[in-house]
């Protein structure tokens, strides 16, 4: 048997308000997960109501930046502090910021394209 | 000075290895395969240690870890290298993260091949580095050191 | 108020098992925050996805973890077979879930083994480890290695085991689990045990969900979730009951691991018994395209497996977000106001596998 699970887009602007909501749902975060692609990335965040799997995705220019959510769900900065470092992905205001030296790799963000 | 062979330490160093090697080093210090018969002992403390065992790769940040691990272990000291990542870097040997094998940053005088390297052959790299241990012990000794 | 300290903890420590490293702001002997630096094992294999096609590329994920390895080239086939839109057949479903549990209750095992090393209990620490050989072996048997298996591919899996092997493995684990109802009295009634487990590392349940505990963690803190309910592979026809309890605390950890060690016993002989014949595999022809979230339960917790592909051999993203990397938060909630003395078997009450996390 195979999980159904619900993707929707959503634009960057609207991802503080989407996770307030999880917040008052009383989601806890799953997982957050950037993929990169021609000039710009792919991002999931994804939440958990007891086994309902819900997922947003956000395509982003290479150059914008986003907010971070960590203040809602603590567990989000080391998401989002890997994203930064391993793909370049400007996050601002992140609760406990490694600025880039999360992994402390030599190479600059090898992910991103 | 009595023989160092008779009872050697050993300390055990996860480099970036993927933790299969490293279950199989404490499987080597656990009842059935149990290297202590052989009068080793396990510590976790460099300066008591003879014998380094280290698993995994060399990346970019455990490279200072293992150089000052080395450097506070006292003369003669003997480094096997345990599993192919150890040895070559295995495969992860392209990531971008990884700098080769254990050799790149200390002087490795054992490489104990597989993946995961079996408790047989660890045990057999150990028996290897305690000779060598030995072998280092008595030409320090004829040097009047 | 006292003098406030940063202590520098790891990557290399007599009583770490693996290379983490925390910053511990102490106030006398209170831990009153931990701020964890990884990286030491980072080697970046999720870039490889550009060098290996994707049925190579099966080789490297199992060795993201080498304790998990069934499980997460299992999570990785499950993600392309999805992708692919096949179904496998049921014995091969069968056979997966029989692995899977036999590598929960090897990693319990060990886990179980390095807490009682933990609090200096050695004695303890070797029956646990004596006793996860014995699996060890029938891993051995049945697929040829020790802690990387190489037995899951797109489509079923490589190896089948015959009606002898798997009757005599059940056997075997009948044998161990009186021994280990011993053993376990050991864990759940010594007063020793006790002291250094009750009422130490409390997670309220809350908390659970706010920093995002996964697997015993969570289920530590009284919330029944199990991703096996999701019924992949033949959970959805084996029946079972998940493991809470609502103590919150270490000990409340180490009882619902215990619980999962006799469970997957259970799991075992309920799948052995009704493990259907027929093929181990399909054939699945082509290049994947298109993506797919897979979510499936290891022993440390819930695995997030995402693949991206694009119709070539080469996959555009193979993510595995494991069950430490989300653990790492509610670690360091519970670090917080515990003594120093308790750091070492609060980091092991997560179960961290540190090579899982930094992947």
């Amino acid at each position: 048997m195979r999980e159904n699970y619900e993707l929707t887009v959503i634009d960057s602007t609207e991802l503080p308000l989407k996770a307030l909501e999880m917040k008052r749902n009383n989601a806890r975060l799953v997982q957050i997960c950037a993929t990169s692609i021609e000039g710009g990335y792919e991002l999931s965040y994804s939440f958990a109501m007891d086994y309902e799997f819900i997922n947003y995705r956000i395509v982003l220019d290479a150059d914008v930046k986003i907010v971070s959510i960590s203040d809602l769900f603590p567990s989000a900065a080391f998401y989002e502090n890997e994203m930064k470092e391993l793909f370049g992905v400007k996050i601002e205001s992140i609760g406990l910021d490694y600025d880039n030296k999360f992994y402390r790799i030599e190479v600059e963000a090898p992910f991103k394209k | 000075m009595g023989k160092v062979s008779k009872s050697p330490w050993i300390m055990h160093y996860d480099g970036s290895s993927c933790n299969g090697c490293d279950i199989e080093v404490l499987a080597c210090l656990t009842p059935v395969y149990d290297v202590e018969r052989f009068g080793v002992i396990n510590t976790g403390n460099p300066k008591h240690a003879d014998i380094l065992l280290i698993t995994g790769g060399i990346n970019t940040q455990n490279k200072a870890v293992v150089e000052q691990i080395y450097s506070q272990m006292p003369n003669p000291k003997v480094v096997v290298a345990v599993g192919i990542c150890a040895c070559n870097g295995g495969v992860f040997k392209e990531c971008y993260n990884i700098l080769g094998g254990a050799d790149k940053v200390i002087p490795v005088d054992v490489y104990v091949p597989g993946c995961a390297a079996r408790p047989e052959s660890i045990i057999d790299g150990v028996v290897k580095g305690v000779e060598i241990l030995q072998r280092k012990q008595d030409e320090a000794a004829k040097a009047g050191m | 108020m006292g003098k406030r300290s940063i202590v520098p903890f790891g990557p290399q420590h007599p009583v770490l098992p693996e290379p983490i490293h925390l910053d511990l702001v102490l106030e006398d002997e209170k831990v009153i925050e931990a701020i964890p630096s990884i990286g030491f094992i980072h080697r970046g294999l999720e870039k490889l996805i550009e060098k290996r096609d994707f049925n190579d590329y099966m080789y490297v994920i199992e060795r993201i973890c080498g304790i998990c390895s069934f499980m997460h080239g299992m999570g990785y086939c499950e993600a392309l077979e999805r992708i692919f839109d096949v179904e496998i057949p049921d014995r091969s479903k069968y056979l997966r879930t029989i692995w899977c549990e036999m590598s929960r209750t090897h990693s319990h095992l060990l886990w179980l083994g390095l807490l009682a090393d933990a609090f200096g209990f050695e004695a303890l620490f070797y029956q646990c480890w004596r006793m996860r050989e014995k699996i060890l072996d029938m891993f051995e048997a049945s697929t040829g290695g020790r802690v990387i298996f190489s037995v899951n591919k797109v489509g079923g899996v490589l190896k089948d085991m015959d009606k002898q092997m798997l009757e005599s493995f059940v056997k075997e684990f009948d044998a161990m689990e009186e021994e280990l109802k011993k053993l376990c009295d050991v864990f759940l009634t010594d007063i020793t045990v006790i002291s250094r487990l009750k009422n130490v590392g409390v997670l309220s349940k809350e908390d659970a969900i706010t920093y995002g505990a996964v697997g015993p963690m969570m289920r530590a803190s009284g919330i029944a979730i199990d991703t096996r309910k999701l019924g992949y592979a033949a959970y959805n026809d084996i029946d079972f009951k998940i493991i809470t309890s609502n103590n919150c605390d270490s000990y409340a950890r180490c009882e619902v691991r215990i619980g999962e060690l006799f469970q997957s016993f259970d799991i075992i002989r309920k799948a052995v018994k009704q493990i259907p014949d027929g093929d181990i595999a399909t054939t699945v022809k082509g290049n994947p395209n298109g993506e797919a979230f897979v979510r499936l339960e290891q022993p440390r917790g819930e695995a997030i497996f995402y693949i991206k592909a694009n119709g070539t051999k080469y996959l555009d993203r193979a993510r595995v977000r494991t069950p430490t990397f989300t653990n790492l938060a509610p670690l360091t909630k519970i670090l917080q106001g515990c003594d120093y003395a308790d750091v070492p078997i609060l980091v092991l009450t997560i179960d961290p596998c540190v090579s899982c996390t930094e992947r």
